[in-house]
């Protein structure tokens, strides 16, 4: 036993958790083994390897077979691409060499061939092929593991326990095998914020800190460990002062989750009656499930570049239009507003070979990218009209920057629709299916006006706003502090978008971080924000602050914070009401 | 011993999937398959992770060389593969 110790990382999915940890580390543990081996049997390695290579075999198969299931097509082909590897005459005769020839032991022989292998990979001048060398030690770690007769046939889907899962990295398909019944936490080594993992864990409700760094090595099987997945921090072999301060924190925001679950069920609206939307953004079908668990009346943003983004081509008309289906029919009836592709900014994909630029985020992405390869956009309409007649889908085109991109847009949309009849294929009629656009373009939110009379809705994206009204990269740390949505300049862009929608007869919603602050919801609710979508894991907290409001005094609230001076004039007059209103809520 | 060389025209290259598709046809045949690239690097031609790490992408010239009994059509069956760009359309 050490003594207590913190690492930090990045809090990817809040809550406290305390319990013994799990290392899932495929592989490890072999090291001292090979080291210590003088004499090497060649045979019984010989032998060690086969073995190892049926189990991997097997396993990978029935993963890819599971996969399937639960994740679609493209996932597992990339399971069952690995287990073609292993059959591969580049792969594993060089092993048997390595152990016949040189007298390496096999996991000497494995470890080899796969960073030679690897080493191939990265060499090339191509990020899709580098990207495949992690495929390679993907597929060398579950050799390892299976000769090290450790942890061999562990799944994390068999995990029994509560335990804290201690990893790496967890790829989207480790996370999804998580059962989050005996799973309290994850703490991972590498990762980041926006990763995929990170929002598959927030959606699953798993506390989950990321990024941790090489400390993690610290944690033993077995170790106790305090998981804060708000704060980011994990405290290995915690004090026994340490523990009865966490499980006192813990037992309050246990409570306060029980206190949240009542509004679960309960309609968002304000104490005097005014109802609103509330909805989750959601990217991917499993998150859809746990959107429809929470209770959320309906989804505000389906961002569908993860389903590009997962796949090493194109995804194809079918494909996209069955991801679609199946989260239509999830959400039973609700509405899904469905985000046409949002790629280019940060977000890349390997199999398109986007040019590399100077400026991504005022570059070629998005709408932009859409509007130029008219027959990705095109495809990807065809597949939401496709699978409109299962639920109640709309569509909305990101970083519209005023007219003209949407009305070219909005033809693109026309003639789908004007194909597939033609088709003979069912889709939704024209009038239930709406067409809007999101407002993350300052230009876009002060032609609001006009926009309003064409677009169905709007749905104002708050973190590409505050960046282009503010012109602050809020990844870049020096510059980071002016990132603020309580700016009294995005202020009025929001007021002035609800008020284009409302006068138009339109409805207008946001989807982006702002939506799910409690510390906005007062303004929000004053500006008359009609649809509010965020984190599925928020909409409680969100209907709690919501039902302690009054609108009319929020009304008046909204028009005073807009004539504030500065960002933090605003947030000091929201958190004191924030503070009246929490002590309400006590006394009650 | 027959060779022939070509033009890789589909988007993608020799990716997972074209890669595969290839190793598939080749180990149809006995014939000993064999690929290279224009800086003559040499690939296995039913070996996915050799053929993947030549860097074969879109517009790359490569020569196929086939050596046995069965050599001829296992050449003129990989050449349509590679001209019906790997079915990708």
């Amino acid at each position: 036993m050490g003594t207590e110790h913190v690492i930090r990382g990045i809090g990817v999915s809040p809550g406290i958790r305390i319990g013994r940890a799990m290392v899932y580390a495929p592989g490890a543990g072999t090291e001292a083994e090979s080291e210590a081996s003088g004499e090497v049997n060649s045979e019984a390695e010989l032998a060690l390897l086969q073995q190892a290579r049926q189990q991997s075999e097997a396993q990978l198969l029935e993963l890819a077979e599971r996969t399937r299931e639960t994740l679609g097509e493209e996932q597992a082909g990339i399971l069952s691409g690995q287990a073609k590897f292993l059959a591969d005459p580049a792969f594993y005769p060089p092993m048997e060499k390595k152990i016949r020839e040189e007298g390496a032991s096999a996991q000497a022989a494995v470890r080899a061939v796969v960073e030679h292998t690897a080493g191939r990979f990265e060499a090339l001048n191509n990020a899709y092929m580098q990207e495949r060398a992690a495929d390679i030690r993907d597929l060398g770690q579950r050799l390892l593991t299976h000769l090290s007769g450790e942890g061999g046939g562990m799944r994390l889907s068999d995990i029994k326990d509560e335990v804290i899962l201690v990893a790496h990295d967890l790829a989207p398909s480790d996370t999804v095998q998580l059962n989050k019944q005996y799973v309290l936490a994850f703490v991972t080594r590498a990762g980041g914020k926006t990763s995929h993992t990170a929002l598959l864990a927030r959606s699953l409700g798993i506390a989950a800190v990321v990024g941790a760094g090489e400390q993690t090595a610290a944690i033993a099987d077995g170790d106790w460990l305090i998981v804060d997945g708000a704060e980011g921090v994990c405290i290995i072999r915690p004090e026994e002062t340490t523990l009865a301060q966490y499980r006192q924190r813990q037992e309050v925001s246990e409570h306060e989750e029980r206190e949240l679950e009542a509004y679960r069920s309960r309609p968002a609206a304000s104490q005097d009656g005014v109802a609103v939307e509330m909805a989750a953004n959601i990217g991917t079908v499993q998150e859809a499930e746990a959107a429809a668990e929470r209770q959320a009346e309906g989804i505000g943003l389906y961002r569908t570049e993860f389903l590009f983004m997962d796949a090493k081509r194109l995804p194809t008309e079918e494909e996209q239009a069955e991801a679609y289906c199946t989260v239509a029919r999830q959400m039973a009836g609700k509405p899904v507003i469905i985000r046409t592709l949002d790629i280019g900014g940060d977000k890349a994909l390997p199999y398109l070979q986007l040019p590399k630029e100077e400026n991504p985020f005022l570059g070629y992405r998005a709408i932009r990218i859409g509007l130029d390869r008219k027959e990705l956009l095109l495809t990807q309409l065809r597949a939401i009209l496709r699978a409109s007649s299962e639920g109640r889908l709309k569509i909305m085109f990101p970083m519209i920057s005023g007219l003209a991109e949407w009305r070219q847009a909005k033809a693109l949309y026309e003639q789908a629709r004007t194909e597939l009849e033609a088709e003979g294929v069912a889709i939704a009629a024209p009038a239930e299916l709406e067409v809007g656009i999101m407002v993350e373009i300052p230009s876009a939110a002060l032609q609001a006006d006009r926009l309003a009379r064409e677009v169905d809705f709007f749905s104002i994206g708050t973190n590409d706003l505050v960046q282009y009204t503010l012109a602050v990269d809020r990844m870049n740390e020096h510059v980071a502090y002016l990132y603020d949505y309580f700016h009294p300049a995005v202020l009025q862009l929001i007021h002035r978008v609800i008020e284009a929608a409302h006068h138009a007869g339109k409805w207008a919603g946001m989807c982006g971080g702002m939506a799910g602050d409690p510390l906005a919801a007062p303004l929000l609710l004053g500006l008359g924000l009609d649809e509010w979508s965020m984190d599925s894991g928020a909409i409680a907290r969100i209907k709690q602050v919501l039902s302690q409001l009054d609108s009319t005094e929020c009304r008046k609230l909204a028009e005073e914070l807009l004539e504030l001076d500065t960002p933090d004039e605003v947030r000091a007059a929201l958190s004191q009401l924030m503070t009246t209103s929490n002590e309400q809520i006590q006394q009650q | 011993m027959v060779s022939t060389t070509l033009t890789i025209q589909n988007e993608q290259g020799f990716h997972v999937r074209p890669a595969q598709l290839f190793v598939e046809k080749a180990g149809q045949y006995d014939a000993v398959i064999k690929v290279k690239n224009a800086a003559g690097d040499e690939a296995d031609g039913k070996s996915m992770l050799e053929l993947m790490t030549l860097g074969l992408a879109k517009g790359a010239e490569v020569t196929l060389e086939a050596d046995g009994p069965d050599s001829e059509q296992a050449l003129r069956e990989l050449t349509e593969l590679i001209e019906s760009k790997f079915g990708e359309g």
